[in-house]
């Protein structure tokens, strides 16, 4: 037991509890590993961290998680590239873990460090290393080796990269199910590294593999591949190779893989070029859209704007838009909101005629959907299609959806149409504003939930925001200052919340003049709550108005709040008092 | 006796021969007149993939492991033992490996109901690196287990005496209120003019780790619950390693292993209204081999297959297995003696096994139209079963298992019996063994006929409260409702049963 200087000290306790008892303790120095090693020097680092910490892994997940996640970084610490090998074994380690995240997290730093070593030494330390974990005895080193692969092969040797790709193919047919899963997730990225010659006949073999796999865990993988390899490959081997592959795979018995194909289908046809897209590609995303499983078709119903800004007006017209019309009235709420939410986007790709003749019915049918998800979407997005047809089209029907939803029994759903109403008003205009939805506004603020009344606050700042202090002069502020004489003290609660959200927007004038003077009235409620709330919206108004009325009107009030019977009118009075103290003195 | 009595009940007509069982060890034996506790009663047995280790699980809430001790030499290259194929001579012998507290009794707050630590099933997951992981399941909770050797640290060499700093007090104290000063104070000392020379302090340096022993950890890593509003009767592994589902009585949850803050429900039979309720599910269990099929049972004595394939949710079932009633037969009990306690897939794939009350049956995945095969296990109960449904035993759950190669099959019985019946063609074996260390005495009897009093009273299993359930018909037959032998597990590879006879563990081979 050494004693150490005094100025070491606190690296000395760090050193001491990597091996604490306390796990919180270890994972804080863990954390801190960077410091240890400038402490210990790059050559003990070297030869005594490094280790140490290799001995010393078979620690809790959480601990052995940020070990590898620091050793990711540790390059510099160890004496720079040329020394980035020592770092190697320990995560080698780590990547036969049994716990995903903490073998996810030592591939990524294995990555990481590869990329920046040296050719020679990625040949010496790397490649081995890749070749053991792919041998490895247990599923979790092979699991770990695919994901190493596109690092080691581009330095390899004409012989070893030979090997490597004899290996990686080996992974493809492994026993286990989930090594297969990782050379499928993988495949892409080692392809990318791959000679064209060795792509279009090993790899393209491998993924043949993986595309048949009794496993649907596996093949659905393998379509997230199909994009990737797709953008590798020649068009004209893509439409030979890929195209056949996506065809079968979007009618595959596995819905799950149905799913993925409708997912991704939009990315294949970037791949395999504009004229196989329309011959073979289309029918398939009809087909998905048409699928029997509502799944697949909410996967494919939220892609309808991506994939027809990928084809023509008339493709889009004369084949999706038919599909679209029934997926409108599908008989899953979750298709009809899925399709509602993007929609709108097909707007500017069909053009305004098109949209007026055959968007706007569905529109108009969605904003009248029984499921208020679906009526939310529409409305969310309401902008999109206003830069194409104007807003004025919609506006009859959706005035009705707009009040529907405001009134909905579930609180969300109100909550959620709250958040556009600034988004409508802008889209609506200040007219069609003042006469419909005004009173609205005023009504969220008396709602029985906490959550709407304080959004409907923030609701009342932001429409001020939007149409300008002299509008809000008329239209809000009286109606909002009226509320202050409700019986229920939470409803007047609300309202002190939204004054001092509305004064930074007014200015100091309209505060002063008729925010003002209701808060000070407000101190005198007979409620405690109410008065440690008025301390607490005089203390946010401090900045915003004069200081001569600061000194005339609040802190006289606040003076009196602080020598109120309730301790709490007194702790955030006196807070207030002492930081209108701290502006007067700056 | 044990010889005369089996060559004696069984004519070997045609397939393989009858098996000779022989008592191999038993844990947790009873000795006479002890009375049982309720906790160590077993209610879950499992043996892993290999064979190599078997779990129970108690009404206590606790698992124990056992390993596989005679295997410990021929233990080979790790990738075959993942593969499970490996041939040994001698029968398995176990020992005790670990215990652990999976579940402890909780209450529901919100619907005032207390939920009972009892293990309801238990099922091994793909190990890694030597660690053995579980899943455990109450009636509400599912848990994944991580078994570890872990190595006992011993710690020296430290840079900051941790007597002298004791005496320091707050300053080195361990506790996370000071790590964070002393946090604060690394960051200081980075930030500041503190400097590291190139070569580092040599005065510092790293603590000395030394170990001698290893020891069995046992981690919980995951906890899955909140998703079943009635109780848990089954959780399977599917065949991708990835996935897991948990059953109740109404609703089939499919899990992801790493994922615990979410379960899908792919299969739901709750009416609209629970008036309409006509039956639930009694028992599910995922395909051996095609990870996008599962079985379930009802209380009804269907067995539904559904193909995960087709939909999302799997309420409608891609085959129903259902045998044709024969006419006339029906009387107050056919509903619930038909109710499925539980169902096993083959390892082949193609076969299923369901236990009803009365009859263990062996279906066809191919052949719905019927089983292939229905054995009695205790038919010489059926003119009780008046008596049976006043003592509420006729609710019994009685588990089956298959046999590794899937020729024979085994069940459990009243008075600590078991039974195995070769399911081969032209087979003909049908044995009755007891849960004790003399399996063989019962040989002589078969099923159709009633069982025979022994008459000595240390032959008769009549011990503690179980003397009061003992019933003995005008024959003078006894038939001991209260030792169940309700679980049994059947090795995965050799001919080897692992059965709970209320809190102890039997184990025969043969």
């Amino acid at each position: 037991m050494a004693m150490v200087d005094e100025p070491l000290y606190p690296i000395a306790v760090l050193i001491d509890e990597l091996k604490n008892e306390d796990i919180q303790l270890r994972l804080n120095s863990i954390r801190r590993l960077s410091t240890i090693a400038r402490a210990l020097g790059e050559e003990r680092t070297r030869k005594e961290l490094i280790p140490f910490l290799s001995e010393n892994n078979d620690d809790d997940d959480e601990v052995l998680l940020a070990m590898a996640d620091e050793l990711g970084v540790f390059i510099p610490y160890v004496g720079g590239v040329e020394h980035a090998n020592v770092l190697l074994p320990t995560l080698e380690t780590l990547c036969t873990v049994e716990e995903t995240c903490v073998r996810d997290k030592a591939v990524e730093s294995l990555c990481r460090i590869g990329a920046q070593m040296r050719e020679q030494d990625l040949v010496e330390y790397f490649i081995p290393l890749v070749k053991r974990l792919a041998a490895g005895e247990w599923f979790t080193a092979r699991v770990s080796s695919c994901g190493l692969f596109h690092i080691a092969y581009p330095s390899a040797p004409d012989a070893l990269k030979t090997e490597l790709r004899a290996i990686y193919s080996q992974l493809c047919q492994d026993d286990m199910p989930m090594v297969r899963r990782s050379s499928a997730t993988n495949l892409g990225k080692f392809a990318a590294t791959v000679e064209a010659p060795h792509l279009k006949v090993d790899i393209m073999s491998m993924f043949d593999d993986l595309t048949q796999d009794d496993q649907d865990s596996v093949r659905l993988l393998a379509v997230e591949g199909c994009a990737a390899l797709g953008k590798l490959l020649e068009p004209q081997d893509c439409v030979a190779h890929i195209l056949p592959v996506i065809v079968s795979f979007s009618q595959d018995k596995s819905w799950r893989v149905r799913y993925m194909v409708a997912n991704q289908l939009y990315e294949l046809c970037e791949a395999v070029g504009p004229e196989p897209t329309r011959s073979d590609l289309v029918p398939v995303y009809v087909r998905l859209l048409r699928d029997n499983e509502a799944e697949v078709r909410i996967a494919a119903a939220g892609k309808v704007t991506k994939f027809c800004r990928i084809l023509n007006p008339e493709l889009a017209i004369q084949h999706i838009l038919p599909c679209v019309k029934e997926l409108s009235t599908d008989s899953s709420q979750h298709v009809r909101s899925a399709l509602a939410s993007v929609i709108m986007g097909m707007a500017p790709v069909l053009g305004k005629d098109a949209t007026i003749e055959q968007l706007l019915p569905i529109f108009l049918s969605l904003l009248k959907d029984e499921f208020p998800d679906v009526r939310l979407n529409i409305i969310s997005k309401l902008d999109q299609v206003n830069q194409v047809i104007g807003i004025d089209l919609l506006s009859q029907s959706l005035l009705p959806a707009i009040v529907e939803l405001a009134e909905d029994r579930h609180w969300r759903v109100r909550l959620a149409i709250i958040e556009y109403i600034p988004l409508l008003a802008s889209q609506l205009g200040v007219g069609f504003f003042d006469d419909k939805l005004g009173a609205l506004c005023m009504q969220w603020l008396k709602d029985k939930v906490y959550s709407i009344r304080d959004a409907a606050a923030n609701n009342v700042k932001r429409l001020a925001e939007e149409f300008g202090p002299d509008w809000a002069m008329q239209h809000i502020v009286p109606q909002v200052l009226d509320l202050i004489n409700n019986p229920h003290y939470l409803h007047r609660m609300t309202i002190l919340h939204s004054i001092s959200l509305l004064a930074p927007v007014m200015g100091s004038d309209i505060t002063c003049s008729k925010l003002l003077p209701v808060v000070i009235n407000a101190s005198k409620d007979r409620v405690p709550n109410i008065k440690f709330n008025v301390a607490k919206v005089l203390q946010s108004l401090i900045p915003i108005v004069d200081q001569s009325v600061v000194e005339k009107t609040i802190r006289p009030c606040l003076v009196e709040l602080s020598e109120d019977p309730d301790v709490d009118v007194r702790f955030f009075a006196t807070q207030a008092l002492e930081s209108s103290n701290q502006v007067m003195m700056s | 006796m044990n010889n005369g009595g089996a060559e004696a009940a069984v004519a070997p007509v045609g397939g393989p021969q009858p098996l000779e069982w022989k008592f191999s060890q038993v844990f947790g034996e009873r000795t006479a007149g002890e009375e049982i506790q309720e906790v160590d009663i077993i209610s879950a047995i499992e043996f892993n993939r290999t064979g190599d280790h078997l779990a129970t699980g108690d009404r206590g809430g606790r698992v124990v492991l056992f390993e596989r001790t005679d295997s410990r030499d021929h233990v080979g290259h790790r990738r075959d033992l993942e593969k499970m194929d490996y041939p040994i001579n001698r029968h398995p012998m176990f020992r005790y490996k670990t215990e652990f507290q999976s579940h402890e009794p909780e209450f529901d707050y919100l619907k005032s109901l207390e939920i009972e630590e009892k293990i309801n099933k238990i099922r091994w997951c793909q190990s890694a690196n030597g660690a053995l992981s579980l899943l455990s399941a109450n009636d509400k909770t599912i848990k994944f287990w991580k078994v570890q050797e872990k190595k006992v640290k011993k710690v020296c060499n430290m840079n900051v005496d941790s007597t002298k700093a004791m005496g320091n007090g707050p300053i080195v104290g361990s506790s996370i209120s000071t790590s964070s000063r002393q946090y604060i104070a690394n960051g200081g000392c980075t930030n500041n003019d503190f400097s590291f020379p190139t070569g580092g302090f040599p005065s510092l340096h790293l603590p000395v780790v030394t170990s001698h022993e290893m020891n069995l950890m046992a981690r919980c890593r995951r906890i899955y619950g909140h998703a079943h509003y009635y109780h848990i009767n089954s959780i399977s592994n599917n065949s991708d390693g990835e996935t897991f589902i948990s059953a109740d009585d109404l609703r089939i949850n499919l899990w992801n292993l790493e994922i615990s803050s979410q379960s899908f429900n792919i299969v739901d039979v709750k009416p609209a209204n629970m008036e309409d309720l006509t039956e639930v599910i009694t028992s599910a269990e995922f395909h051996p081999i095609h990870c996008n099929m599962l079985a379930y049972s009802s209380s009804k004595g269907l067995i539904r297959l559904i193909d995960m394939r087709q939909s999302a949710l799997c309420d409608r079932h891609t085959k129903l297995f259902e045998e044709q009633e024969a006419p006339g037969s029906r009387s107050f009990f056919t509903d619930i003696i038909a109710s499925i306690s539980d169902i096993k897939f083959a390892k082949d794939g193609r076969h299923m096994l369901s236990r009803d009350y009365l009859t263990l049956k062996l279906w066809d995945i191919n052949m719905n139209s019927g089983p292939v095969k229905t054995f009695q296990v205790h038919e010489y109960l059926r003119p009780k079963l008046c008596d049976l449904y006043e003592n509420d035993s006729i609710f019994d759950k009685f588990e089956c298992c298959l046999s590794g190669d899937g020729l024979r099959v085994a069940t459990g019985s009243y008075s600590n019996l078991f039974r195995v019946f070769g399911c081969s063609e032209g087979s003909k074996e049908a044995t009755t063994l007891e849960a004790s260390k003399t399996p063989m005495r019962r040989q002589g009897l078969t099923s159709t006929r009633p069982l025979r009093s022994l008459g000595s009273p240390s032959v008769v299993v009549r011990r503690g409260k179980g003397a009061d359930n003992a019933a003995l018909d005008a024959n003078g037959n006894t038939f001991d409702f209260s030792t169940k032998l309700l679980h049994l597990a059947w090795h995965p590879t050799e001919n080897s049963l692992a059965c709970a006879a209320s809190n102890s563990l039997y184990m025969y081979y043969a």
